[in-house]
């Protein structure tokens, strides 16, 4: 086969132009995940020096803990619940601004407010507003002695950060819900108005469609997020308690790595975090994006 | 004109240039602290002191924004080769870097850079937690501290009392009457294990764990299951559940220290270091006292643990830093900066000497200084014994996470105490045994 084949002459200038991004994705992405692995199958002394190899041990200390599985059950739960609540009230809040109801402009300049707040500052803000005996949701507890109690409740606990980490998401998914709503053309909803169907039709039947691909995005960009970076609202606002309720898998493996210094627990689990991740996109690319209709 | 005006901006330029030459330039060593906030800056100020005192070296110090911060900091830094020669450690950091290979102990450093130190200056009990099991000091005693129960004068004067409990079963009559006159909060906790577990084992003198508290070598096992420790936790659960006592957290609002510096909680057990804090934030008229931890009837009080951090310096730097690592290790335990410590933080003095000084210049006299002598006679209440010296057992801090985990399962009605504690001890022993095995072929000095 000879046929014609379209190619860059400068091979070496080309390699000289994407050097630097290559060398950027090595530095920080390939050598610290291999540097992980590394460290997943041996023990590493904090300090450095002789570590050994220990084979599959840290894994297999990793899936023995039962509080391992109390951790990823928690992490999905929590993934799942943070991403329906962040897409579902972003897309209510992008609708109601793409419909132009009295204020939109100035709405559409707040909504965003939330996601430049960082995330520890979004916990202790989290934390001071639903503390039980003096936040602003204490009213709660005077109306019926004990309904919330984040510090002792465990699911109060998972309430309060999912709800923190909604809040700090929803800002993120307006936009795009808000960018994808405006690029759908007028001519189609007008059309549509003019063929005599209401606001919930035309959202139902014409903009839910079109959205498709928007949805799709934010739910891998969403349920990524939830797993990876949620680490400083925990932190500020349960700190994994009471009693270990959200120890999310991110957290844990700060407290085993970071406050433990077991740097080789702590890689095996991050291993298993990112196969974890790695595994949720690809199933969403492989059958969730088949369903996904991009014009 | 302008030129002319250029020219001499040239000259002013080349004369500050030559001035700073001049005057010979001071050796720069590092020094990192984890201490946050006011303690922060009273760190940072006593760096400005040392610089202010001398002109041959120059201490450049660098927070870490928290304790465990500046221990990972100076890890990920040593391996770097970009460590400071100075780093403050919390006490339970000192197992990781008493295995390290990565610092230079302090009595061979003393011995090497003629330091004027007198180990012996030291309080027993300071020097016990940071010396080897051989008794050698591998760091320097540096912020110290120790638990003390903090307690509601007008409170307890409500039941007609004017002395502090000095037994827990007395504190429990006391907690009663305090709720039968309507208060709600008699004694403010939380899950932190620092004052309820070691604090209250040493001043018990019952051990943490086997082979002296761990101090024997690395495969200790914690015993907390066992002895006084299950006793207490089922206490605080009962007071708990009674309506006694609460747990007062960062997390339901208010930290022990703010719950007793506003008076919602009648009395607290925590760190002679919040003295100050609660002397500055206390409500208005907050007529309140420091006494030692109660005792349980039956049992001889001991010392107690000294809390906070020391100073380690570091291997492989140069001679010339080390030089002015040394003489800031001596200017920090002069007896003036010694006393210094007290009086802008809650710490204590850490030399006898000092104290000495500050006992015949009536410091403990002073209004806002009363009480605190009752953190001297707690930690030097006897001389160490094999489980008062102190703790060093491998990855504490884990250890404490999961005894705090379990505390919690077991105030929240999860778990009953002695499920709760068995489950802390073995899941703390999987750690030890780890700890173990990773250091393999090393041994505590």
């Amino acid at each position: 086969m000879t046929g014609k084949r379209v190619t860059f002459a400068g091979t070496w200038l080309a390699a000289l132009l994407i050097a630097p991004q290559l060398l950027l994705v090595f530095t920080f992405f390939y050598w610290p995940a291999g540097e992980a692995l590394y460290w997943s199958f041996t023990l590493e002394p904090p300090f450095g020096g002789e570590n050994q190899w220990v084979g599959w041990q840290n894994f297999k200390t990793v899936f023995d803990d039962p509080l391992y599985w109390n951790s990823v059950r928690i992490s999905i739960t929590f993934a799942l619940a943070s991403t329906a609540l962040a897409m579902g009230m972003a897309l209510l809040l992008a609708l109601f601004v793409d419909r132009q109801l009295p204020g939109h402009k100035a709405y559409r300049f707040v909504y965003f407010w939330p996601y430049a707040v960082a995330a520890p500052a979004v916990g202790l803000a989290f934390r001071f507003i639903f503390a039980p005996d003096a936040g602003f949701v204490s009213a709660l507890n005077q109306w019926y002695p004990g309904l919330w109690n984040p510090a002792r409740d465990g699911i109060d606990a998972v309430i309060l950060i999912t709800l923190a980490n909604a809040w700090s998401m929803i800002a993120y998914n307006f936009i795009f819900f808000l960018a994808g709503l405006q690029s759908i053309p007028r001519s189609l909803t007008e059309a549509a108005a003019m063929d005599g169907s209401g606001v919930l039709r035309r959202m139902a039947d014409i903009q839910f469609p079109l959205l498709a691909p928007t949805f799709f995005f934010l739910v891998v960009i969403n349920l990524t997020d939830s797993f990876v970076n949620s680490f400083g609202i925990v932190d500020i606002t349960t700190a994994g308690g009471p009693a270990r309720a959200t120890d999310l898998m991110v957290y844990k493996i700060y407290s085993d790595g970071f406050k433990g210094k077991d740097y080789s627990l702590a890689a095996a689990q991050s291993l298993v975090l990112m196969l974890l991740v790695v595994s949720l996109t690809f199933i969403q690319f492989r059958f969730v994006e088949r369903r996904v209709h991009y014009s | 004109m302008a030129r002319h005006s250029l020219s001499i901006a040239a000259l002013a330029l080349a004369a500050t240039i030559g001035a700073a030459q001049a005057q010979s330039p001071r050796v720069k060593f590092e020094y990192w602290y984890g201490l946050t906030g006011q303690l922060g800056e009273v760190m940072a100020e006593h760096c400005k002191r040392f610089n202010e005192a001398q002109t041959r070296f120059e201490a450049v110090c660098v927070g870490q924004g928290g304790y465990d911060r500046a221990e990972q900091n100076t890890i990920a830094a040593f391996r770097a080769r970009q460590h400071p020669t100075i780093v403050q450690i919390y006490d339970a950091g000192t197992v990781n870097f008493m295995l390290s290979q990565a610092t230079y102990n302090a009595v061979q450093f003393a011995r090497d850079f003629n330091m004027k130190i007198d180990w012996n200056d030291y309080f027993p009990g300071i020097r016990s937690y940071y010396a080897t099991s051989k008794g050698e000091m591998w760091s320097f005693p540096y912020n110290s501290s120790t638990a003390v129960m903090y307690w509601n004068r007008a409170e307890w004067a409500r039941i007609g009392r004017t002395e502090p409990p000095a037994t827990w079963e007395q504190y429990e009559k006391d907690m009663r009457a305090l709720k039968a006159t309507g208060s709600t909060c008699a004694m403010a906790f939380d899950m932190d294990t620092w004052q309820s577990m070691e604090q209250l084992s040493a001043i018990h003198n019952q051990p943490i764990a086997t082979m002296g508290n761990g101090y024997d070598g690395l495969g200790a096992e914690l015993v907390i299951n066992k002895g006084l420790f299950p006793r207490h936790v089922a206490n605080l659960k009962k007071w708990q559940d009674e309506g006694l006592a609460r747990v007062q957290t960062a997390q339901t609002g208010k930290t022990i220290v703010q719950a007793f510096a506003d008076g919602s909680c009648a009395s607290m057990v925590s760190s002679i270091a919040n003295h100050g804090v609660i002397g500055s934030t206390a409500r208005e008229g907050l007529d309140w006292g420091v006494a030692m931890i109660p005792i349980y009837e039956g049992f001889t009080r001991h010392n107690s643990l000294v809390g906070g951090a020391s100073l380690w310096v570091m291997a492989n730097k140069s001679k010339e830093e080390y030089e002015a690592a040394a003489a800031f290790l001596d200017f920090v335990l002069t007896p003036a900066e010694v006393k210094w410590m007290p009086n802008v933080t809650g710490y204590i003095p850490i030399t006898v000497p000092a104290y000495r000084q500050m006992l015949d210049e009536g410091f403990y006299a002073q209004p806002k200084f009363k009480g605190r002598e009752v953190a001297m006679q707690s930690l030097t209440y006897t001389p160490p014994t094999e489980f008062t010296r102190g703790i060093r057992l491998g990855n504490f801090t884990s250890i404490r996470s999961e005894v705090r985990s379990e505390l919690e399962a077991i105030m929240n009605g999860q778990k009953t105490v002695e499920v709760g504690l068995n489950d802390a001890v073995a899941r703390s022993n999987q750690i030890l045994r780890r700890f173990e095995q990773t250091f393999r072929g090393r041994s505590l000095p």
